[in-house]
């Protein structure tokens, strides 16, 4: 029997009446007024999310930029100190062990915020880094309003560290997983539970993992152990432009002869025509597979990501997905299904 | 706006939480409170077809959240008279309403005999508290 983690928050969760389930070995809360609710609040004012069961990797001194840049796809050379950018960590394959961001804090000093499910996988392949995630929670604050309600300015893709926010010491960054304006704040543990509560005073709504997924999938943001996989590489998944071919990193020179060759299947977003909702794992007739699929709130339409042979990867393309037996149709649309609306 | 707790009296329950009103030799079937509230808001309905056939204690239809899928389990056999098409349009109206707006089929009785295994309000909550 495995014993579940819990993050400094699992008291503050579980007294708002939070759904509580396992999660990549976390006991972690899937919702709390409603999945629809939660998400509406992130789309048209402001959530928080316990995200304290991501994984924090540390690498500082002395050739730690050369030693991150010949494993990681992007070019860290395009970030300074105080910038942050998505990036995956890619096996001998060229398949997906993990996506994160990097953090530059200094020319040698980086700080990576990963996956919960893959802490271990990606220390395995980066083990020179060090594995600094007891160190730090984690809350994601999202929506139009966020940063507002928070009294905080933050630029996309930026972080600041030891900012006092609402009375706790934090790292600031510009981003997140809705495609909403917000922040991420990092914080030490002890400190979490003053954090959250004075988030909640500000009006901004307690959220679930449940709506962090409906919202990540209107944006097509991957999900890496669905949509994204080790057995999937960037030129399949469209995260091409999250891989400098023109460094080497590990699987580099396989990347590049999959995108001069052109990949079998790509993951495209795709949209029910028939009634239903297509769910991970289900069969895609022409080929292929479901990744992802839900109920998208803000759209009301069945929505999906899933592979599909190269060749109908196009938009309109109509494909079919095999519901428990019964055949539905449904059409590749353009990425993302959901695009906020410039302020 | 999601019901309160309740277990109505005049219904049959079988224990996979689903809830039969039987009137002479048709019955009204739908899922139970606890179950709704298991599944969380309730985003599609996928029934089955008018005329086809019901058996008790296998699924006839499924009704799935923004996360979940649930196969819901016939408590009686017949044959489908109706589909509540206010519950294909509106699924959520099982959370609101679900042993009234929210049935969602009307059957035949082929075996009107399986009523009596089914279980009363008293050992269906004894069912629930168990959970």
């Amino acid at each position: 029997m495995q014993t579940l983690r819990r993050t400094p928050l699992y008291e503050r969760h579980a007294a708002l009446g939070a759904r509580l389930v396992p999660f990549a070995g976390w006991e972690m809360p899937v919702q709390y007024a409603g999945i629809a609710e939660e998400h509406r609040a992130v789309r048209t004012r402001a959530g928080v999310f316990d995200v304290s069961h991501m994984g924090e990797l540390r690498l500082a001194g002395e050739g730690a930029r050369d030693y991150l840049q010949a494993r990681l796809s992007n070019d860290l050379d395009r970030i300074g100190a105080g910038e942050a950018q998505y990036t995956l960590l890619t096996n001998d394959e060229g398949g997906i062990v993990d996506d994160l961001i990097a953090y530059r804090r200094g020319d040698d000093d980086f700080l990576l915020v990963v996956n919960a499910a893959n802490v271990e996988a990606d220390h395995r392949a980066l083990p020179e880094t060090e594995d600094v995630s007891d160190a730090w929670a984690y809350l994601a604050v999202q929506g139009p309003e966020a940063l507002e309600r928070l009294g905080l300015e933050v630029e996309p893709f930026t972080f600041r560290e030891n900012v006092d926010v609402l009375g706790v010491r934090c790292l600031v960054a510009g981003t997140g997983y809705t495609g909403e304006r917000g922040c991420e704040l990092g914080c030490a543990p002890e400190d979490a539970p003053a954090l959250w509560d004075a988030i909640l005073a500000r009006g901004i709504e307690p959220c679930g993992l449940g709506a962090r997924d409906t919202l990540r999938l209107e944006v097509c943001y991957p999900l890496h152990g669905n949509d994204i996989t080790p057995e999937r590489t960037p030129i399949e998944a469209g995260l091409a432009w999250a891989c400098a071919l023109d460094k080497d990193f590990t699987g580099a020179a396989v990347l590049r002869r999959l995108r001069a060759s052109g990949p079998a299947e790509k993951l495209v977003a795709f949209v029910m025509q028939d009634p239903g909702i297509p769910r991970t794992g289900m069969p895609i007739t022409e080929g292929g597979v479901v990744t992802s699929g839900t109920l998208s709130p803000s759209l009301g339409v069945a929505i999906g990501l899933g592979y599909v042979p190269a060749a109908l990867a196009e938009p309109e393309t109509e494909i079919t997905v095999d519901l428990r037996g019964r055949p539905r149709r449904a059409r590749i649309v353009r990425k993302p299904f959901y695009k906020r609306e410039e302020a | 706006m999601a019901a309160e707790e309740s277990y109505p009296d005049d219904l049959r329950y079988h224990p996979e939480h689903d809830w039969a009103r039987v009137e002479r030799d048709t019955a009204t079937l739908g899922i139970t409170w606890y179950a709704q509230d298991a599944l969380g808001e309730v985003v599609h309905y996928e029934p089955p077809e008018e005329g086809s056939s019901v058996a008790q204690g296998e699924s006839y239809g499924e009704v799935e959240s923004v996360k979940a899928v649930s196969e819901v389990i016939s408590p009686l056999s017949g044959e489908v008279l109706e589909v509540n098409a206010k519950v294909v349009a509106e699924p959520e109206t099982i959370n609101e309403d679900p042993y009234g707006e929210g049935w969602l089929v009307r059957i035949r009785l082929s075996e009107p005999a399986e009523a009596d295994a089914l279980l009363d309000v008293e050992a269906y909550r004894a069912v629930v508290a168990e959970q």
